[in-house]
This record gives C-alpha cells, sequence and structure tokens, in this order.
C-alpha cells in the first residue's frame, strides 16, 4: 500500500520545498544479501508534522531512519529529504538536519554547556534569514530542562538527563528535520513521559518535521500526527490514531444478554445491528456493550499476521545490527 | 567565515578541551606519569653502565632514544586507541552527524595527540636533563634537530596510528598493535645499542620508524662524538627524513580513504551493536 500524505508527489527539487514537504519516500527498497528489509516504502511529511515509524523489531525501521538520516545506502527507490538526495547530501543539507542519537558513554568527561557550545560552533555558517544557528546554548538548555546541570559532567548524568543532552545535541542547530530512533527505549514510565513532553514542547518551538520510530503503541499514539506501520518491510497502513483504529477495524463487538443467556456478535454496521435487536426483542435484552477494537487490538493483529514470518524477522534484525 | 574554518577551529578548541581533561582524569594521568617515572628509573639504574666500546653512560644514551619511542608510541598507539573507543562509544557518530564534524574531530585529535606527547616528552626531558649532565640542549642547532624529529615523527606515525585505529573492529583488539610495538620497541635500539644485534633484525628495525626517532632524538641531544657507535658512524639526517617521510607519505595517502571508509559505515545501528556486545562482555 502506497501512503501519500496530503502532497502530490513533487517532480523537482525545488517544488519539494516550497510545498513544504520535507521527507518524500518513493518505493525505498533495502536488501542485504538475499534478504529483503524493505520492499517498497512510500511516505512523505510535510514542514511540522511529527510522524511515527510503528513496528515490531526487525520490521526496518532503523533501516528506513539510517537511510533517511544519510547514513546507510539503498538498494533502490527515490528519497529526498529536504529535497536533496541524502546518498548526495553535503554539509550545508547536513546542517539543517538533526539526528537524536542513544549516547552511551561518550564525551563522558565534557560539560553539558561546553559541549553544547562546542557541537553547536558547527552550525554557526549555516545561519539562514529565516533561521539563526546554533540555538541559543543557554535558551537551549532551559528547553530541554539541564539549567541545573549545565556545569556537570555528561558522564556524572542520570540516564534520563542523559537522553536530554542527546536530545539537546541534535535540535542544537535548529533542524528543520529531526529524526529520532527509538528515543525513550530504556526508559522508565515517568522518563518517558518527561520525554513526551519535550517533544511536545519542540514541536510548538520551532516549525520542524519529525520523524521518530518505535515500537511502542502508545508512544506513536501520543506524539505522532500521523503512525505510519511498517511490517515486512513495507508501510501496511497510516494515518492518526483515530483514522487508524476506524479505518482497520470496521467490525465492532456487540455484546448482550437476553432470557439470562450471553450473546456476543461482530458487525461492520453496529448501530443497524442493535436496532434490528431491538426491535426483534425490545425490552428482553439487557446489559448491551457495544464495543469497537482499540488501536491496539487492531495493531497487535496487523502485527500477528506479519508473525508467521517471525523467525525471518528475527534473522534480518539481527543482519541489520551486524551490519 | 568558510564552514571548513570554523570547522577547524571547533577542533582546535575541542583537542585543547580534550587535552585539558587528560590532566584532570586519573586514567590519563596515571598514562602520563607510570611510563616516565618507569623510564627514569631504569635510567638511573643504568647510568653507571657503558655504551660498549666508550666511557658514555649507557642511561644517558638510553634517554633520547625513549624519547623519540614516546613520540612513535603517541602517533600510532595513542591514535589508534582513541579511534577504536571513540568509534565504539558513539564519540565518532556524533561527528558525523555535525555539519564537517569528521573533519574538526580530525583536527583535535592530531592537536590532543600532539598536546599529549609534547606532555610526555617534557615529562621524560625536563628531569633528564638534570639526571644527565652529558645531555645538552644549548645550542640552537639541537633544540632545532629535537624540534624537527618531533615534528616529522608524529607526521609519520599518527596517520599510519589512525589507520589502525581505523581497521581494529574494537578497542579490547588493541594488542594486535601493542606486542608488535613491543617487538619493534625491544630491537629498534631503543634501551640497548642496535650495533648489538644481529643483521637482519637491525636490517627489519630500520624499516619501522621508532629506530629513527631514537636515532633523531639522540642526534640532537648527545654529543657529536657518539654518532660513531650508530650504524654507518653517522647521525644519518637524510635517511632519517626519507624513511620518515616514506611513512608519512604512506599514512597520508592511506589514512583518508580509510578513514572514509570507517566513517561511511557508522550509523547508529553500528554503534548500538557494539554497545549491545561490549555489554554483554561486562555482565
Amino acid at each position: 500500500m502506497v501512503v501519500s500524505a496530503g502532497a502530490e508527489t513533487p517532480t523537482s527539487t525545488g517544488a519539494s520545498t516550497d510545498r513544504g514537504v520535507t521527507l518524500d519516500v518513493h518505493d525505498l527498497r533495502m536488501r542485504y544479501g538475499s534478504t529483503d528489509v524493505l520492499t517498497g516504502v512510500s511516505f512523505s511529511a510535510r514542514r511540522g508534522e511529527v510522524l511515527a515509524l510503528l513496528g515490531p523489531n526487525g520490521a526496518g525501521k532503523t533501516t528506513t531512519i539510517e537511510i533517511l538520516e544519510g547514513f546507510r545506502m539503498r538498494s533502490g527507490g527515490r528519497v529526498e529529504v529536504l529535497g536533496t538526495d541524502p546518498a548526495r547530501g553535503d554539509e550545508r543539507w547536513r546542517s539543517r538536519l538533526g539526528v537524536v542519537l542513544q549516547s552511551w558513554r561518550d564525551h563522558g568527561r565534557w560539560r553539558v554547556r561546553e559541549l553544547l557550545t562546542h557541537l553547536g560552533s558547527y552550525y554557526a555558517p549555516y545561519s539562514t534569514g529565516r533561521i539563526s544557528r546554533p540555538w541559543d546554548i543557554d535558551e537551549l538548555i532551559q528547553v530541554v530542562g539541564l539549567a541545573e546541570h549545565a556545569h556537570k559532567k555528561v558522564g556524572q548524568l542520570s540516564g534520563g538527563q542523559r537522553r536530554r543532552v542527546d536530545v539537546a545535541i541534535g535540535i542544537v542547530g535548529r533542524p528543520e528535520v529531526l529524526f529520532l530512533d527509538e528515543p525513550t527505549a530504556g526508559f522508565d514510565p515517568s522518563a518517558r513521559r518527561e520525554f513526551h513532553d519535550l517533544v511536545h514542547r519542540l514541536t510548538d518551538i520551532d516549525d520542524t518535521t519529525i520523524l521518530l520510530t518505535t515500537h511502542d503503541l502508545d508512544e506513536a499514539e501520543k506524539l505522532a500526527d500521523r503512525i505510519l506501520i511498517l511490517a515486512g518491510g513495507r508501510i501496511i497502513a497510516s494515518g492518526s490514531a483515530d483514522e487508524l483504529s476506524r479505518r482497520i477495524s470496521a467490525d465492532a463487538e456487540v455484546r448482550w444478554s437476553q432470557g439470562g443467556a450471553r450473546f456476543v456478535h461482530s458487525t461492520g454496521d453496529a448501530t443497524g445491528f442493535v436496532r434490528e435487536l431491538f426491535a426483534q426483542h425490545g425490552e428482553d435484552i439487557a446489559d448491551l456493550e457495544v464495543r469497537r477494537a482499540s488501536l491496539e487490538d487492531t495493531y497487535m493483529t496487523l502485527v500477528r499476521d506479519h508473525e508467521s514470518g517471525r523467525a525471518d524477522g528475527a534473522t534480518r534484525a539481527f543482519e541489520e545490527v551486524a551490519r | 567565515m568558510s564552514p571548513l574554518v570554523v570547522a577547524a577551529r571547533a577542533g582546535l578548541s575541542r583537542g585543547r578541551i580534550e587535552l585539558r581533561q587528560s590532566f584532570t582524569n586519573a586514567e590519563t594521568l596515571w598514562g602520563y606519569l607510570f611510563p616516565t617515572v618507569v623510564l627514569l628509573v631504569v635510567m638511573f639504574f643504568l647510568r653507571g653502565a657503558k655504551v660498549p666500546g666508550t666511557e658514555f653512560s649507557l642511561g644517558a644514551q638510553t634517554l633520547p632514544s625513549t624519547l623519540g619511542m614516546t613520540v612513535a608510541f603517541g602517533g600510532l598507539v595513542t591514535m589508534a586507541s582513541i579511534l577504536t573507543v571513540e568509534r565504539e562509544d558513539g564519540t565518532l557518530l556524533r561527528a558525523k552527524a555535525t555539519p564537517n564534524g569528521m573533519f574538526g574531530y580530525l583536527i583535535s585529535k592530531i592537536t590532543l595527540v600532539s598536546g599529549m606527547t609534547l606532555v610526555s616528552v617534557a615529562l621524560l626531558l625536563v628531569p633528564g636533563l638534570f639526571l644527565f649532565d652529558v645531555l645538552a640542549l644549548d645550542s640552537i642547532g639541537a633544540w632545532l634537530t629535537l624540534a624537527w624529529v618531533m615534528l616529522v615523527g608524529m607526521v609519520a606515525t599518527m596517520p599510519v596510528g589512525a589507520v589502525f585505529g581505523s581497521l581494529l573492529s574494537n578497542p579490547r583488539n588493541m594488542g594486535l598493535i601493542m606486542l608488535p610495538m613491543m617487538g619493534l620497541i625491544a630491537t629498534s635500539g631503543i634501551f640497548y645499542p642496535i650495533t648489538a644485534m644481529p643483521g637482519w633484525l637491525q636490517a627489519v628495525a630500520q624499516v619501522f620508524p621508532i629506530y629513527w626517532l631514537g636515532l633523531g632524538m639522540r642526534s640532537a641531544l648527545l654529543p657529536e662524538a657518539m654518532a660513531a657507535v650508530e650504524l654507518g658512524d653517522s647521525w644519518r639526517h637524510l635517511e632519517t627524513l626519507l624513511v620518515l617521510g616514506g611513512w608519512a607519505v604512506a599514512g597520508l595517502v592511506l589514512a583518508p580513504v580509510v578513514l572514509r571508509r570507517m566513517a561511511r559505515r557508522e550509523s547508529g545501528s553500528s554503534v548500538a551493536a557494539r554497545r549491545e556486545k561490549a555489554m554483554q562482555r561486562v555482565t
């Protein structure tokens, strides 16, 4: 299924930026050896949109995002990020992107403010009339909530604080497109909540397009304007959380009791079915319950459909990592 | 200002910051002091021994040789290990995600390793000059020789070290560099005159930069007469320049290709995979 968001596929580089399309992916394919990881992924995003790439492990989320970041060569298809093919992106193009990496123990001896000042300095020559780069460092530290820790060493921060540093590094150049790969992997619930607040704040401040990957449906639902479900190397569904649950789960479940017995019926037209039910049995009907499948049910069904290829998927995940 | 100039400046400042950090960190301080103290103690006990065929102190002859060894060690081993460690922990990937970040990163590593080498050399040289009266840096010529040998030595070794660092898959494989290094140091006339080695070993040692760095440093610090105990009865400055220059050219040609290849392969998932591997080793 080809998913196109809003705009028509732009034909030229200039056109895509003019129309505010920042990400444009068409029929993206990736093959490692004899394994197809991506078999035709298409989507696009406009300025200021938050997209979540959702899918089980090994679905090709990381591969997709790394191709868009310009960190990985694709096997086929057309990709444009800010009107440029990432495989040929120069440093000016790079200066307009932000990548939030998962830190581990790098720069442990650096102080937070010192590190951000240093990394920000690379962006200074890339200021434009519209965007002044880099971000004012004190303001940035404030935005990500690290004011109290600005003079601490990165190695002394807690996991959640460190993640804020990662985000600050990702956005220090005031990116027009921001990539986040599994941003909350390994977070406890409160750190996760804080991180979500931070992302919301970012989209409020700048008109940044954000593409994030996650295998957490709840996270996708909270953060994204639009969710792309990636499974088996393709986007199998896309839309807002609402649209997805409506579009894919047309069926609703109707439960009722009649004369002490309980009944369950699955139907596409719950309203019509219930009207009919009352018309026939009237006052005999009790304990009526109509339930539309939740997004989670839908997602689980979708993923289960691809579960048959699970072993296959696991090898793919392994290869992805080994590369 | 041009973005490359900005990145070069950022690289210089990064190198300076990391050099400063190396003085406040127990691990790197140990790295500065431990070898220095060991070498000075060894030389102190060698001070009475004589270079074969002369009345000259073997300890005094060893000191300049170890300065040459320090330069080679910094360029080859320190450079390589910094690169492998920072590739594993994701520092390099951050540089890659920054505009001109790789260029700045490289400048910073050259600054850092040069700075660390200078510090290590000074730590040996200053007490060494007090320890041995026969060592003299009292002429401009001696200082100039010391300067050019150090400079050419660093240019000869750092790119090669960077190539090794790019080729090693993880920091725990540093032994692959350390063992041959130790072998070369033992056979390059650092702690004992190379003339005592069999001819074939002398030939092997003269292919590598360590011997020539030791020789160059001796030529700067020892009295002219000591050239008589060297191979060819001479300080062989021209040969030193040629061999070190050869290594420099080879390194400078090879390093950009290898570094670019290494950088191209860096991505979030490759760093994550290495992290995973390292974590398994820990637990």
